[in-house]
């Protein structure tokens, strides 16, 4: 025996078909000449239904100061937050007893892109961007050292702001 | 004889081609039109407007690698989409599609082969390719595409009949099976294209070639999400492809012939300066043009519908074919039958627009019940059972 299915009693008066199909199909017709949402992304990177948001985390930027130096003093807080364990840090210090960092690299494959980084950083030296095309050809690439981060020229995130969880 | 045979090849040549290159776009009209449908733009970047698509498609396809499941039947699992492909290649043969052009050596008629039961041929050989279809999905020895098999024969038998019978209207009409002397008797105004003296059995058949041509509304064969792709799951690259151009070359095939059967073929209305003769060359052009833009426009016909309307149920789709279609075809053509005895030799009226507008009329008097019935859904209704029945 078949399982009893609870079978929904139609309003025969309100069920039609030829008109609804014929209303369908006008519908679908005056689809044909409205706007479309496609971007056409390469060319296109924002319309103004939508662009990157601010707050993006994406490709790490390491800020510089006046003298294009990393402002890192590789107080070692970011390898230590960051939960994927991305991050090395190499600390070493100058004459004066200023520190710096000798090796630092974040490994791009393994972020996740928390953005703890930056929310621990005391010297706002290390951030996330508001950037994600970092395609490679090959895998070590995606390994950015000290340099290549201090390169890098996009915006950087603001992060959410708890103050203001809205953005506005 | 030499004439003959070298316009024949010329013919089969061109035809071909131009079937092929048109299923070609044809399926890069598909995924535009779908796409502004649904507000998006599709491929567009091959090519100017993605024309080369197709092309690129092709290549693709040839270039894949053929997959051919161990424990499949090799010969049938090769044959099937030939099987598929040739018959719906082979029925355009018969199609007219313009006035005959002049040469130096005697009009060309513009069909591939002027067969005197041209209709019956088209019956004989759209019937065909479900062998194609039962046959990939046997051979492929996979359950999904078994029943996809087995539902696109179950399909096209009992839309056949229907199709069948709708036409039969049309053969009592112009007296002939001969598709040019069906567009002769159809070319003296608008009004004698059979779509006005028989409205319903255009309707019949319109619906009943959604179903032959396994497109959606009727697209069970298929039903992907049922049978992943149905008849076809486990084929690739270019045995995938032929099926594919068959699906597409008979939709060309099926536009062509409610053309041919209810539009007045390759007739451009209002005029008669195009079907009398002195032929020229220019009245084979402008009759070409008229047939193929009749043509394009039932193609976004069948593109708009498949695009608009979700897919029947297994049983709504028997149930309409068996207790709506062939009953109303059967009925339709006894109607008719009789009108036109009545018309025709009782009092004795010649086929002009006279008679094809009583006949119209006729028609609009049956219409207004029939499809009041239609849409309150009286005969395709959905799964209702009266409440606390159990099922």
């Amino acid at each position: 025996m078949a399982i009893g299915v609870k079978v929904m009693k139609r309003p025969g008066a309100e069920i039609s078909y030829l008109r609804a199909t014929l209303k369908g199909m006008a519908l679908t017709l005056s689809h044909l000449w409205r706007p479309k949402v496609t971007m056409q992304y390469p060319e296109e990177k924002s319309s103004k239904d939508w662009t990157l948001s601010p707050r993006w985390r994406g490709t790490h930027r390491m800020l510089t100061d006046e003298q294009g130096r990393a402002k890192c003093v590789a107080c070692g807080l970011c390898p230590q937050i960051c939960p994927a364990n991305c991050i090395k840090l190499v600390p070493g210090e100058d004459e004066q007893g200023n520190r710096y960092p000798l090796i630092y690299e974040i490994d791009e494959f393994r972020c996740v892109f928390c953005g703890y980084c930056q929310e621990v950083c005391p010297e706002e030296a290390i951030h996330v961007g508001v950037h994600y095309e970092n395609s490679e050809y090959s895998r070590d690439r995606f390994v950015y050292d000290l340099e290549r981060l201090c390169a890098q020229t996009h915006p950087v995130s603001t992060l959410w702001d708890p103050s203001d969880p809205k953005g506005e | 004889m030499t004439f003959f045979l070298v316009s024949s090849i010329v013919k089969i040549v061109v035809v071909f081609t131009v079937i092929m290159v048109g299923v070609a776009l044809l399926t890069l009209a598909e995924r535009r039109i779908c796409a502004w449908i649904q507000d998006r733009l599709g491929p567009n970047r091959v090519g100017p407007q993605g024309l080369l698509q197709p092309a690129a498609d092709g290549l693709k396809n040839l270039v894949k690698e053929e997959t051919l499941p161990a424990r499949a039947d090799k010969v049938l699992f090769m044959l099937a989409p030939a099987m598929s492909f040739i018959p719906a290649l082979l029925t355009f043969a018969v199609i007219p599609f313009a006035a005959p052009l002049p040469t130096p050596w005697g009009d060309v008629d513009m069909m591939v082969a002027n067969l005197p039961v041209g209709f019956l041929y088209i019956l004989a050989f759209g019937s065909l390719g479900v062998y194609g279809i039962v046959l990939a999905g046997w051979s492929s020895n996979n359950k999904y595409s078994l029943l996809g098999g087995l539902r696109a024969s179950a399909q096209m038998i009992s839309y056949e009949i229907a199709l069948g019978m709708s036409t039969v209207a049309v053969l009592l009409l112009a007296g002939n099976v001969t598709l040019t002397d069906v567009i002769a008797k159809q070319a003296q105004s608008v009004f004698t294209w059979n779509v006005f003296p028989l409205s319903l059995a255009f309707f019949i058949f319109i619906v009943a070639a959604f179903a032959e041509t396994n497109r959606l509304p009727f697209d069970l064969p298929e039903a992907e999400g049922e049978l992943i792709a149905g008849y076809h799951t486990e084929y690739s690259a270019m045995k995938f492809s032929m099926f594919y151009i068959a699906e597409y070359s008979n939709m060309v095939t099926a536009s062509a012939l409610m053309t041919t059967l209810f539009f007045g073929g390759w007739d451009i209305p209002i005029t008669t300066w195009d079907n009398t003769p002195p032929w020229t060359t220019l009245k084979t052009l402008a009759t070409l043009a008229m047939f193929s833009a009749k043509v394009m426009c039932f193609l976004f016909l069948f593109i708009w519908v498949r695009w608009t309307l979700p897919r029947f149920r297994y049983d709504q789709l028997m149930a309409l074919g068996w207790k709506v279609m062939l009953p109303l075809a059967l009925a339709y053509v006894t109607v008719i039958a009789t009108a036109i005895w009545f018309l025709h030799d009782r009092l004795g009226w010649t086929y002009d627009s006279r008679f094809a507008l009583a006949l119209f009329a006729l028609n609009l008097v049956l219409a207004v019940p029939l499809f009041f019935v239609l849409d309150r859904g009286h005969l395709i209704a959905g799964s209702v059972a009266e409440q606390g029945e159990r099922a």
